[in-house]
């Protein structure tokens, strides 16, 4: 198995699906000449062509919409969203164009897009461009929200997402694009709706995905040094969701920690959070704990920015909690 | 000046409502004069007035409840003015006829008049538990009121019932169990009936029996031949409202038994079995749209006539939903009979936080060995239900045992008792 | 004549293979009792909707076409069978026009598992991908960016089909318009974007007159700003219509680079079916523009030119009135879909 960083495993992906199936195009700002805002697309004009590897204008609203044309009559356009926070130009296209024309139609017609790009809070580029947005897709029937974690998730859920037939935000991680493993050789795919037990643990459930799974397994060594094995569950997608392996490690482990990097309120944790008390209710010994991001626009000084991110400390915390090695905080913190 | 306070008129009563105010504001009131028609989960009461006064002002209107021990009126007693200082009239608790509401209420802010002690589980307060620390101590048959949470606002969980279950952390409780909050109730389907808040506390009372009692169940069967042909002794020539009933010489057995056996005349406490010096007898009567179990006290101490009269009395009360609030509450043990339907032998639940019940099958003709001879007797199958938390089977048939004697030998429910039988009088 | 056979075979309701005829001032004639029949066909069954409606048996929102007919008849008349189109909410008579079942539409409406879209979409978002309808959408401008993808994925997949999209004049003045334009625009110098965009430009987006919503009114002129060629033609003359979707069509066809048309017509009905006291308007407006009703014009040209009597003008009628009533009836016969479809097609991976 080759080593790959998450950024190869998308770039590598991508010319494998190109190279296999010509309906692959690609769409998006600066994907061509400029070689990619993250240079995942480097190279891939010379190697396509301007017809398969499209740049856009500052259109996203224009080329989303271009693309579920694209997916009607057949094609597999992947476009990159430069960053996730650009999408809410075009989220009209996407809620009510991409996820609903399947429906609507009766059946008649699918729409076979990916719209990749990174997600959530990089290092001090404050308000506009530091959001985590996968809730507010996450949140509509007809999409599927995948959230990469690892090269090999990147490759095997991003060929999924191109042999398929709905409409996939794929979103990535900016901080995880350097990120290096062994990833499985050939025509690897990973399954959407299926969650990973990343670490195994018998006293806490924590669940985590894209960047805050790894701040979750720092929190898992931590807590291991305390005596405290945390189980670290990875669910990959959130549309769809695994709640059977949610609920049943949960059902294990009698106490539940979720992870977000977005604002607290509505957020996917809460969706987390009550799949776990709908189904494990009479199993849990404590509260569903939540760590989130501060209930705030993104600061720009870093300090400030540093606080309104979650970090490994905050998950051990709520994991004692939940453990009632530590009582609840009162105020303070600023996702409260 | 004082506060009248919406009393607690029976065992599981939470809150009651305010059907009527018979006195208004201004108006002079007389010790033991009805005040106002309460509501309460099995009836309709009139709430008498606890002293000589002026009502000066009505807290909660017509219609809507407040949770036991809430003011829901002042009064002025003769000598104060009406313009008495003022009781914080503002602090009143909302009143709401939501249940859970009222609740949460009455559990979040202690009532300024304190109610009357409760003498049961009914008043208890929610035990906060995590919902895994329930189930386990459901599992363990460990009542969560003797388990010490440690966790917030002593929150029990899991490792607090292990610990209980291994013995190591035994708390005193002052409360017997109750169940969990209910989940929240699925939508209405067409042909739902909605609860009645009689059927609510049978509903709550018997579930909670049911899941936190454990109960052993014994059968007898009693010729009552014997008992039957002094009734009709007894009855004959009497005047109709001095006749007695089969039903009433078996209370006055089951309750000269528990003299003999008090065992069974005991209450649960969660900590301790407590052995209650009155035998109180309650009776189930059933009505349209429920059951309710009132009271006949004293019945050990009571002529057969005495409890004729009473039990009599409080059956029609029952029936007229004029109950009053004494007759809710004291009982110590309690009869079922369904004989009168044809029912040959059943099983009751008990009536928490008592210890046992009798169920009362019917009294018919059956082929019995006598002498070695196949001859016609009249039979009744008794059964007692009771709680393995507080007695064992050989007690309860000890019971029995007793109770099937004094039936058989009928004398003894006319004559007094030994003056041993006194000596916890 | 292969192509004119091919181009006709899409639609049932015009015969193939008809005679080529033009009258004395030289405009083709061929087919045209045929589209005034299907006009007429889209007229009373718009009329049968809105009766349907006030009786409650259409839910949601109802937008007719009636006084528009020229407009998608013109267009369509000039469409091959592989070539495809989308549109915007006022979509009945599209569907009509490329020969979707009438039964089918009306079951759509009424919410029936017959529907062209199973009754999933209802008036809004009829749906018949086998004849190349990819849609009727419900937010304005909306589907203009699937529009242009859809062209360009034609001429990406090497065919020669085109891409209809009409568009109302509201929808001009939407984000939805101007990104996809500009985008066409770029892709049409490469010959990628086969598009005509037809703007069916009925004087009001629901009560805003064109010239309060417009800053430059000529609407057509707008589309310089994307370097498309834009015309505009009378949109109640049907002929007028087929003569300037035929150019414009084989020229699109042709050299892959979009164009634009913007068709002036008028609605005679209200916005929506809610739309009942129109105050935008006065009722002399409306009597002013039907005195030039597109069924009335066609009749006269083809009375003119002996092709049209009065005989068949009321057979037309009858016979349309009929389908109107047979699709009623269809519709009203047909099974609700059933519970289980509640969850059916929100996915294509069946996930």
């Amino acid at each position: 198995m080759p080593e790959l960083s998450y950024r190869d495993a998308i770039r590598s992906t991508l010319i494998e699906e190109m190279d296999r199936d010509p309906a692959v195009v690609l769409l998006g700002e600066d994907i061509g000449q400029y070689q990619g805002t993250f240079r995942i697309t480097a190279d891939l004009l010379n190697r396509y062509g301007s017809r398969r590897v499209i740049d856009t204008p500052i259109s996203e609203l224009g080329f989303v919409g271009a693309a579920i044309g694209m997916a009607m009559l057949g094609l597999r356009p992947v476009v990159e969203m430069m960053t996730w926070n650009f999408s809410l130009l075009a989220y009209d296209q996407i809620v009510n164009n991409a996820a609903k024309i399947r429906y609507f139609s009766g059946g008649q017609v699918n729409v076979p897009l990916v719209i990749r790009g990174p997600n959530g809070a990089g290092v001090q580029l404050s308000a506009q461009h530091s959001q985590s947005l996968e809730a507010i897709y996450a949140h509509v029937p007809g999409l599927v929200v995948a959230m990469p974690a690892t090269p090999t998730e990147a490759k095997g859920l991003l060929r999924t997402a191109l042999r398929g037939n709905d409409p996939v935000i794929y979103m990535e991680h900016a901080a995880l694009y350097s990120l290096k493993e062994e990833v499985p050789d050939g025509e690897f795919m990973m399954p959407f709706g299926v969650a990973e037990i990343a670490r195994p643990g018998r006293d806490v459930t924590i669940v985590a995905y894209s960047r805050m799974l790894h701040i979750a397994l720092e929190a898992a060594e931590i807590l291991a040094e305390d005596g405290i094995e945390a189980e670290v569950l990875n669910p990959r997608t959130l549309r769809p969701l695994d709640r059977q392996t949610l609920v049943a490690s949960v059902g294990r482990t009698h106490r539940a920690v979720v992870v977000q990097e977005q604002w607290r309120p509505f957020g996917t944790a809460a969706e987390l959070a009550a799949a776990i008390t709908e189904g494990a209710f009479d199993l849990l010994d404590a509260p569903v704990e939540r760590v989130t991001g501060a209930d705030v626009p993104m600061p720009y000084a870093r300090n400030l920015e540093l606080l309104a991110l979650p970090h490994a400390e905050d998950i051990v915390r709520a994991a004692r909690r939940t453990l009632y090695r530590e009582t609840a905080e009162t105020g303070g913190r600023a996702d409260g | 000046m004082g506060d009248v306070i919406m009393p607690k008129m029976g065992d599981a009563m939470t809150e009651g409502r305010v059907l009527r105010w018979i006195k208004q504001p201004g108006e002079t009131i007389k010790k033991g004069e009805p005040l106002a028609e309460i509501e309460t989960d099995k009836v309709n009461v009139d709430l008498e007035s606890e002293e000589d006064g002026t009502l000066v002002e009505i807290l909660i209107p017509e219609g809507e409840a407040a949770a036991v021990g809430v003011p829901i009126a002042r009064l002025a007693r003769p000598g104060e003015g009406e313009a008495g200082r003022p009781t914080g009239g503002e602090t009143r608790p909302a009143a709401t006829a939501d249940q859970a509401t009222a609740d949460r209420a009455a559990a979040a802010k202690p009532p300024r008049v304190k109610p009357a002690p409760a003498t049961d589980a009914g008043a208890a307060e929610p035990v906060r538990a995590s919902p895994l620390a329930r189930r386990l101590a459901e599992q363990y048959g460990i009542p969560l009121s003797s388990i010490a949470g440690t966790g917030p606002d002593g929150r029990i969980t899991k490792e607090d019932v292990e610990a209980a279950r291994a013995g190591r952390r035994q708390a005193p409780a002052e409360q017997a169990p109750r169940p969990a909050a209910a989940t929240p109730p699925p939508a209405p389907a067409a042909g739902d009936v909605p609860l009645s808040r009689m059927r609510q506390t049978i509903a709550r009372r018997m579930t909670d029996s049911k899941q936190h009692a454990p109960h052993i169940y014994l059968t007898v069967s009693i010729d009552m031949d014997p008992a039957l042909a002094l009734r009709r002794q007894l009855n004959d020539g009497a005047p109709d409202d001095a006749k007695i009933s089969v039903n009433d010489m078996v209370v006055r057995a089951a309750a000269l038994a528990l003299r003999k056996v008090p065992a069974l005349n005991a209450t649960f406490t969660g900590e301790a079995v407590r052995h209650n010096a009155d035998v109180n007898i309650s009776i189930a009567i059933a009505l349209p749209d429920g059951l309710i179990a009132p009271t006949v006290y004293h019945c050990d101490r009571k002529s057969l006539w005495e409890i004729a009269v009473d039990a009599r009395a409080l059956a029609e009360r029952a029936r007229a939903g004029r109950l009053r609030a004494e007759d809710l509450i004291g009982g110590t043990f309690t009869i079922s009979n369904l004989g009168m339907f044809g029912v040959e032998v059943f099983s009751a639940i008990i009536n928490p936080p008592q210890a046992a019940i009798l169920a009362i099958g019917a009294a018919r003709p059956q082929p019995v060995v006598r002498d070695g001879q196949i001859v016609a007797a009249t039979i009744m199958q008794v059964t007692c239900s009771a709680d393995h938390r507080v007695t064992d089977g050989a007690e309860v048939a000890n019971y029995l045992a007793e109770l099937k004697r004094l039936l058989e030998h009928p004398v003894w429910l006319v004559t007094s008792p030994p003056a041993a039988g006194r000596a916890d009088a | 004549m292969a192509d004119r056979a091919t181009r006709t075979s899409s639609n049932e309701g015009v015969a193939a293979g008809s005679v080529a005829t033009t009258d004395r001032t030289g405009i083709d004639l061929t087919d045209a009792v045929a589209w005034y029949r299907q006009m007429v066909i889209g007229r009373r069954f718009e009329e049968e909707t809105e009766r349907a409606f006030r009786r409650g048996k259409i839910g949601g929102y109802l937008h007719v076409y009636s006084g528009q007919e020229a407009v998608a008849a013109g267009f369509l008349a000039e469409l091959r069978a592989d070539d495809i189109f989308f549109t915007a909410y006022r979509d009945h008579a599209h569907a009509l026009f490329r020969g979707s079942p009438p039964g089918a539409v009306m079951a759509e409406l009424l919410g029936k598992a017959t529907g062209v879209a199973r009754g999933k979409g209802g008036s809004m978002h009829l749906f018949d991908v086998s004849r190349g309808f990819y849609g009727g959408y419900g937010i304005v401008g909306g589907h203009i960016p699937l529009a242009v993808g859809a062209a360009y994925a034609l001429r990406y997949k090497g065919g020669d089909q085109v891409c209809l999209c009409f568009l109302g004049d509201g929808a001009m003045n939407s984000g939805g318009f101007h990104e996809p334009m500009n985008m066409a625009g770029l892709w049409g110098r490469e010959g990628l974007c086969p598009l005509v965009v037809i703007v069916e430009n009925n004087q009001f987006a629901m009560g805003t007159p064109v010239s309060q919503s417009s800053a430059v009114p000529n609407l057509a002129a707008r589309f310089s700003a994307y370097d498309i060629p834009a015309e505009r033609v009378d949109g109640m003359d049907f002929l007028a219509v087929r003569d300037v979707a035929r150019r414009v069509i084989t020229q699109v066809r042709a050299g892959g680079r979009p164009q634009a048309v913007e068709a002036l017509t008028y609605r005679f009905a209200g916005h929506g079916a809610a739309d009942v006291f129109q105050p935008y308007r006065t009722k002399d407006e409306v009597e002013t523009a039907r005195a030039r009703d597109p069924l009335a014009i066609l009749e006269a040209r083809l009375r003119e030119a002996g092709l049209l009597d009065d005989a068949r003008v009321a057979s037309i009628g009858e016979e349309a009135d009929e389908m109107a009533r047979e699709a009623m009836r269809f519709a009203e016969e047909s099974p609700p879909p059933p519970p289980e479809d509640l969850y059916k097609d929100v996915y294509g991976n069946g996930a």
